[in-house]
């Protein structure tokens, strides 16, 4: 495996911003999440819970519902008055239209799909009807006298249940009128609280009205008569988001304790057909809120302000006990945040609205394995890079010699040169030249810039001193606008591959200036690549943990990916539950590949006999005391390093020198307001 | 469980005892079980019917209101437990041991229907197997349908419809987080289908759609710290509540097993060890760990407490005897004393000591009532506590109660903290019938005895009295062991280590020492009435000596290893207990002669701890030489394993007969299962006509029984005859029963054969019950005791009649 000297990097103070809804989609099973900063982000629970796309916050659009229509169609509304629909295939926003109703709470698409309901500040409910190009506004509700935080449809499309403060309405959807107004009792635990507020209200298609309150409340109201049926108090907090299943045998609700609750729907006796609402398990994963929860047909899914995505598989609905069927807990982003100029040991670390840069400290010391060396030099703070306007940067890069930095947000893409001369290096802007990116890369030689904007085309533009020239575009395939996630250049500058968000990986001849091979689609999306030097085999990671090398000059799979294929991975191996974020190469070494996930850095070594599923995958340090012999024999192709945690990024420095950058989960959690205090037995 | 009670059923060793939920009476002793019983339920189909079953192999079916033996069936193997089931006819459930150690089965016993009293009970067969033996862990489902079993980590459903078992296991000790996990006992919801479990963690978990193995599910209700000792649900209510109590003595109610809306009981004293819920709901009932069962109300206020002797893990105080009752007083509680009369086998009350909350948990050192000692004839009582979690680090206090008149009860006056600087060993008072000011001695560890007199302690404020050290005493700074007043008050003998140094009380001046070199002096006391220029003690080396106290010489000596040392405060008769290979030996001698009086070996396999004189109040005559010595007072002595233990004086040929042996047998009920079966509805009040509260009334001189004229007392007010009529009636009668009391003698009988004819409503039945063995013991006594006994009825009385006043008036 050999030994590095590694920078652990811990400055990186990134914290993601909290979850403010999700929104499952059954047919793709696709989980749609917004965050508190406007981000959206969609993950496949089919592809291992991977983060396939992701649209950029925005500063003015505080997200506060999002919902799924007819034709996998993504909508969202926020604090800022308009209904924003999603291209999921260009990565962009297709139109945002303004609701006229002041700030939107609340958004439920009909049953069908075809209908959009959207509640807002002034209380009014406004029905949208669902067009293949657009939303157009259909009509008005009877006006309520204050916001509406929630609403619901009842499962025929007929009635709607809209949850205000200290009341429920109920209306019919045809008349726009009310039927039934349910007041809430205020009383929170014999003390009468300000108000109360209706933060979740599901409708069941027998007529009942399930309600979540801030006073910690759920409660069972019939419909058809307006009446309280059951309650049951569940938290000395706000109770905060309510998702029922398909089925309605179960639902959950989360709690600004940061406990979800589950209730299920049980008989009452074996033989009688009599069903009570009965809380059952409580979940606590959260420290924080529970902003928001959603119930696929086998899991639970939770997020809130301790920005964790939380799914939790339920155990009796899943057939195969695997390890799909394991806690997941999502907390960082699926792609790079971070990049690196190996020249000049800077590292580049992206935010929502700004860029730092970096100079790794030096040491002088030498020690022995496991040693932590005194630093000669402290790290170096050397640029804090704002963008203007209210936009996120989707993403950035630095190039290898450092001086170049690229990044884009939703409507600019920034080149800027930096100059070294001074204690602090020099930013000249180069004009705009595109509209947005979704990916950047500079060559090996820092003289070309590889963008992949977010209409499917990739732009190859050549970098001169303080100059640049756009040189070339690839076009996309025809008929298809989906956006190029992940770029890799080979280190002789000769190649160039890319890979969307489902389709195979093209190859692309910069030479040329021509697409030279397409490697065959694999049904899981593509988390990381890299093409390896002098061979220039391309290294592909998929979200199910498979890696496959293709040589790309003589297009096809080489040897010891067939072998890999043919034998397996290691079972252990396939079970991990991040994906692999980086790859990379070590210069002098072709045998190894270095990739790492967020919990474990691992280097292939080609040369070495593969594992199957007795030898064991983990060795933590390698058996020193043992004889060669049994060294020999235990050694497999995969060495594991589960030392660096949680991983945010992992590069070679140079042959010698290796750079991780961690994130430890306590420093978020430091960061975060703090939690409701609960009394601790015992404390 | 109990239920529209009047009974409250509940095993007692070999016996069963019915008591009264009214008036916390034992009604009933069932006796019959020639082994432990171990488990009690009411015939499903006949409510006055009750099951038992026991070790002895057989169950018995009781007719409860006469205490009738019914029927016997004998299984013929250990039974553990037993249920029962309306839908299982003519069949019960009992638990059998199998073969191989520690596997359990539960069992279907069919009970031949034959006339005969004694039947055979047909072959059982297997329901349930792997299952504890603890009757908490069975339990059957609202329907009958199905039985949950748990045990260790398994939760087994039986289904007796589809004949299958499903099985729920939880994950067992392998990871540290549910190293707790185990089930400690199950209850079935009465209604739905619903199963609860505690579990030694202190979680509850109730069940739900267990007939699916794979969607069943659970919700987790956690509030007890320590383990679940017992849950029941309650019907009442829309969903029912779910009772649960443990090891922090406060019994939880879940009102409808939700986890935001409960309910405490706290301070119930102990650890809770059953709970049952009458039928109906209204009635609840737990029972401690310390020989106590209490009987709460629905709106969770408890209304009676049946208490026993309290069983200490250490009876640190030794056994006294308090003057004024004539109760025994020991350990009780932690921190607390307990008066116990030893005539109604019941405790008088507890005085609590150490006056501050008990937190029961492992690991944490309690402060401990060390000793404990009556002076001026109960008027005063000192306390000694102490607590020590470290070497050097003691906690010591010592307190002086003053008796109350007015409250019959004990005041705090004086509270010395840290009255020594190491462990106090002895505590006497000068009992000293002369003496113009109570006087306490303390002896302790650190070489020093003290003199504590009660001081005038007025100030501008109040005028009070409390205790002050008048004299500190050493010798050689050895450590002081022991101390004793002679019986005039006028001598000290403090031993230190091996030197007994003999004190003038007027002077504190060390008058003589003696010294035997026979080890450390362990009892000390003078003798009494003739003997009392003599001093005995005895040391560890098993040494008896006896000292003239005005030759200042030793009389004699005797090789003897004495445990316990009392002098009979009646007698000049001294009782020791040595100990010996065998077990322990009684030894009474007179301090004059060193020759015994009577000796009994053998008294009992185990060390005796304690012991105790306990006056009489009638001296019996015993003409037999060698129990003169019992004529005036009885011995008591308690042992190792906390029996306490009597000698006889009704057989002289037994000599020793357990007389306690009920008591005994009420201090295993923690260990034994036990259950209070439903007893039998007061009838309709509204059939009571005036008539029969009449003839009631004209019973009341003649019963002399409290709970009778509480009877009346319970009686609502609209059917009673006027006040004015009602209490002339009643001050009348019970005026009459102070002057002649001879004279109502005869009209009880007739009254009682009266009733017998007309048997009219049940209430009067109860109070014949309870009037006949209270006549019969009259009717045997001599004259004396009658005008004794008069005496304290007249007392009762006045008492009475204070209390039908103010009855009166209040409306």
């Amino acid at each position: 495996m050999g030994e590095f000297k590694v920078h652990r990097v811990r400055f990186f103070n990134y914290v993601p911003s909290g979850i403010r809804c999700v929104a499952y989609n059954n047919q793709s099973n696709r989980l749609a999440v917004s965050r508190t900063d406007g981000t959206v982000e969609i993950y496949n629970l089919s592809a291992n819970y991977f983060q396939e796309k992701f649209f950029p916050g925005h500063e003015s659009r505080a997200t506060e519902a999002l919902c799924w229509a007819k034709g996998q169609r993504l909508f969202s509304a926020g604090l800022n008055g308009e209904i924003i629909e999603y291209d999921l295939q260009a990565l962009n926003i297709k139109y945002s239209m303004d609701a006229f109703g002041g700030p939107i709470w609340s958004m439920a698409a009909s049953p069908s799909g075809s209908q959009l309901l959207i509640g807002c500040e002034d209380g009014s409910v406004k029905l949208f009807q669902i067009n293949p190009d657009k939303i157009q506004f259909e009509r008005n509700f009877d006006r309520q006298k204050s916001r509406i935080l929630s609403l619901s449809w009842h499962p025929s499309g007929t009635h709607i249940a809209a949850g205000s403060i200290d009341y429920i309405s109920v209306f019919d959807v045809n008349s726009g009128s009310t039927i039934h107004k349910m007041l809430v009792d205020r009383q929170y635990m014999g003390v009468s609280k300000r108000k109360c507020i209706i933060w979740g209200v599901a409708f069941l298609s027998d007529g009942t009205v399930i309600s979540v309150d801030s006073a910690g409340k759920v409660q069972f109201w019939d419909s058809a008569t307006g009446t309280l049926v059951k309650t049951h108090l569940v938290a000395n907090a706000d109770v905060q988001s309510i998702a029922v299943s398909d089925q309605e045998d179960s639902f959950v609700v989360g709690t600004a304790e940061g406990t979800v609750f589950h209730f299920q729907l049980v008989s009452v006796t074996s033989n009688s057909s009599e069903k009570q609402w009965v809380r059952t398990k409580p979940f606590q994963h959260h420290t924080h809120d529970v902003r928001t929860v959603a119930h696929s047909p086998t899991a639970l899914i939770s997020g809130g302000t301790d920005t964790h995505l939380v799914i939790r598989p339920l155990m009796e609905k899943v057939e195969v006990k695997n390890y799909d069927a394991a806690l997941r807990k999502i907390t960082f982003p699926h792609r790079r945040l971070i990049s690196c100029s190996k020249k000049r040991q800077l590292l580049l670390f992206q935010f929502s609205h700004h860029l730092d840069l970096w100079r790794l400290g030096s040491t002088v010391a030498t020690g022995k394995h496991g040693d932590t060396l005194p630093l000669s030099k402290d790290a170096d703070h050397l640029l804090h890079l704002k963008t203007k306007g209210p936009e996120n940067i989707i993403c950035s890069c630095v190039s290898p010699c450092g001086s170049w930095i690229a990044y884009s947000t939703a409507s600019r893409f920034f080149l800027c040169r930096l100059n070294y001369d001074r204690v602090h290096p020099k930013v000249s802007k180069m004009p705009a030249f595109l509209r947005s990116a979704v990916q950047i890369l500079f060559s090996e030689d820092s003289t070309k810039l590889f963008v992949a904007s977010n209409q499917g085309s990739l732009h190859i533009i050549r970098l001169l001193e303080g100059s640049f020239k756009h040189l070339h575009t690839f076009q996309a395939q025809s008929g298809t606008v989906e956006s190029m996630c992940l770029l890799a250049v080979s280190p002789d500058g000769n190649w160039l591959a890319a890979s969307g968000t489902s389709a195979g990986v093209h190859v692309y001849n910069v030479k040329r200036l021509k697409l030279h091979c397409t490697v065959p689609a694999y049904n899981f999306p593509v988390t990381a690549l890299a093409i390896a030097p002098k061979t220039n085999n391309l290294v592909i990671a998929h979200s199910d943990q498979q890696i496959f090398e293709y040589s790309i000059p003589d297009k096809q799979y080489t040897e010891w990916s067939r072998t890999i294929q043919k034998q397996g991975f290691h079972y252990l191996w396939l079970q991990r539950d991040t994906p692999i974020t980086h790859i990379s190469f070590h210069p002098k070494r072709p045998m190894h590949i270095l990739l790492h996930d967020a919990y474990m850095f691992c280097i292939i070594d080609k040369s070495l006999p593969l594992p199957n599923d007795k030898t064991l995958l983990y060795n933590p340090l390698p058996p020193t005391n043992e004889s060669d012999v049994i060294r020999r024999r235990t050694a497999h192709a995969f060495k594991i390093s589960k030392r660096y945690k949680p991983l945010l990024f992992m590069d070679l420095l140079d042959e010698r020198t290796l750079v991780a950058v961690e994130r430890p989960l306590d420093d978020i959690i430091a960061q975060l307001p703090p939690p409701i205090k609960k009394k601790k037995f015992g404390t | 469980f109990s239920s529209r009670c009047r009974y409250l059923f509940c095993v007692s060793g070999d016996f069963v005892k019915v008591y009264s939920t009214a008036t916390e009476e034992c009604v009933h002793v069932l006796q019959g079980h020639r082994n432990l019983v171990t488990g009690l339920q009411l015939n499903p189909h006949n409510h006055l019917q009750l099951y038992s079953c026991s070790f002895d192999g057989t169950i018995k079916l009781w007719d409860y209101l006469d205490g009738i033996l019914i029927k016997t069936f004998t299984v013929g193997q250990k039974l553990h437990a037993l249920y029962t089931h309306a839908r299982a006819e003519d069949s019960v459930f009992v638990t059998i041991k199998k073969e191989k150690p520690d596997v359990f089965q539960l069992v279907s016993v069919r009970l031949p229907r034959s006339p005969r009293q004694d039947a055979e009970a047909e072959e059982p067969c297997l329901v349930l197997g792997y299952i504890s033996p603890s009757p908490k862990c069975v339990a059957f489902g609202s329907q009958g349908d199905y039985v949950a079993a748990v045990r260790d980590f398994y939760l087994s459903v039986y289904f007796f419809k589809k004949k299958a078992t499903s099985r729920f296991t939880l994950s067992s000790s392998g990871n540290r987080k549910h190293a707790k996990n185990n089930f400690t006992c199950v209850v079935c919801h009465p209604k739905e289908d619903c199963i609860a479990t505690g579990h030694k963690d202190g979680k509850i978990r109730l069940w739900r759609g267990f007939d699916d193995e794979k969607k069943y599910t659970y919700t987790c209700l956690h509030w007890h710290h320590d383990l679940v000792m017992d849950l029941a649900f309650s019907a009442t209510g829309e969903g029912g509540s779910l009772l649960s109590g443990g090891r922090e003595s406060v019994l939880v109610e879940w009102r409808d097993a939700a986890e935001k809306t409960k309910e405490f009981l706290p301070r119930l004293g102990a650890t809770i060890e059953h709970i049952s819920v009458s039928p109906a709901g209204d009635l609840l009932c737990t029972s401690h760990s310390d020989n106590k069962i209490t009987i709460i109300h629905r709106n969770l206020e408890a209304s009676a407490v049946i208490q026993g002797l309290v069983r200490d893990s250490s009876i640190l105080t030794g056994l006294m005897i308090d003057p004024r009752t004539k109760a025994l007083v020991l350990n009780g509680k932690p921190g607390h004393l307990q008066f116990y009369s030893l005539q109604s086998d019941k405790q008088l009350y507890n005085l609590d000591i150490v006056q501050q909350e008990y937190i029961n948990d492992y690991g944490l050192v309690q402060i401990e009532l060390t000793k404990a000692a009556f002076g001026c004839f109960g008027a005063w009582l000192a306390t000694v506590e102490q607590r020590q979690e470290k070497e050097g680090e003691l906690e010591l206090q010592m307190k002086l109660w003053t008796y109350n008149k007015k409250t019959q009860g004990f005041v705090l006056n004086t509270k010395v903290s840290m009255p020594h600087e190491d462990r106090i060993t002895a505590l006497c008072f000068c009992n000293a019938e002369k003496s113009e000011s109570p006087t306490l001695v303390t002896a302790s560890r650190d070489g020093r005895f003290k003199v504590w007199v009660l001081a005038d302690d007025s100030d501008i404020y109040r005028e009070a009295v409390g205790w002050t050290c008048d004299f500190v005493g050493s010798y050689h700074k050895y450590q002081a062991t022991n101390c004793c007043f002679s019986e005039d008050g006028s001598l000290l003998a403090v031993s230190f280590e091996e030197t007994v140094t003999i004190w003038e009380s007027e002077t504190w001046e060390l008058r003589c020492t003696f010294c035997q070199r026979a080890g450390h002096v362990r009892h000390l006391c003078f003798g009494r009435l003739t003997c009392s220029k003599y001093l005995l003690g005895a040391t560890e080396n098993g040494t008896l000596c006896c000292w003239n106290l005005l030759s200042c010489a030793l009389e004699w000596s005797t090789k003897l290893n004495i445990t316990v040392m009392e002098p009979d405060p009646r007698s000049e008769n001294v009782a020791a207990v040595s100990r010996s290979s065998g077990g322990s030996d009684l030894f009474v001698f007179k301090p004059s002669e060193p020759r015994p009086l009577y000796v009994q070996r053998n008294i009992c396999s185990e060390e005796v701890r304690w012991g105790v004189f306990v006056p009489r109040d009638v001296p019996d005559a015993f003409t037999s030489e060698a129990l003169q010595w019992l004529n005036r007072s009885q011995f008591y002595f308690l042992t190792a394993s906390q029996s306490l233990l009597t000698f006889s004086s009704k057989s002289p040929e037994e000599k020793l007969t357990p007389t306690s042996k009920q008591l005994l047998a009420e201090e295993s009920l923690p260990t034994t299962p036990f259950y209070f079966i439903l007893g039998r509805h007061r009838q309709q009040r509204g059939e009571q006509t005036d008539g029969a509260s009449e003839s009631e009334l004209v019973q009341l001189p003649l019963t002399e029984n409290v709970p009778a004229i509480s009877e009346l007392l319970h009686t609502p007010a609209h059917v009673l005859p006027s006040t004015a009529f009602l209490c002339s009636m009643f001050v009348n009668s019970l005026l009459l029963a102070t002057e002649a009391r001879s004279a109502e003698e005869m009209p009880d009988d007739v009254d009682m054969e009266e009733e017998k004819e007309s048997d009219s409503s049940e209430e009067e039945d109860a109070v014949t019950e309870k009037v006949q063995p209270a006549d019969h013991a009259d009717v045997g006594d001599d004259l004396q005791q009658l005008s004794q006994l008069s005496k304290c009825e007249e007392k009762e009385l006045r008492k009475l009649r204070r209390v039908d006043y103010s009855w009166v008036t209040a409306p």
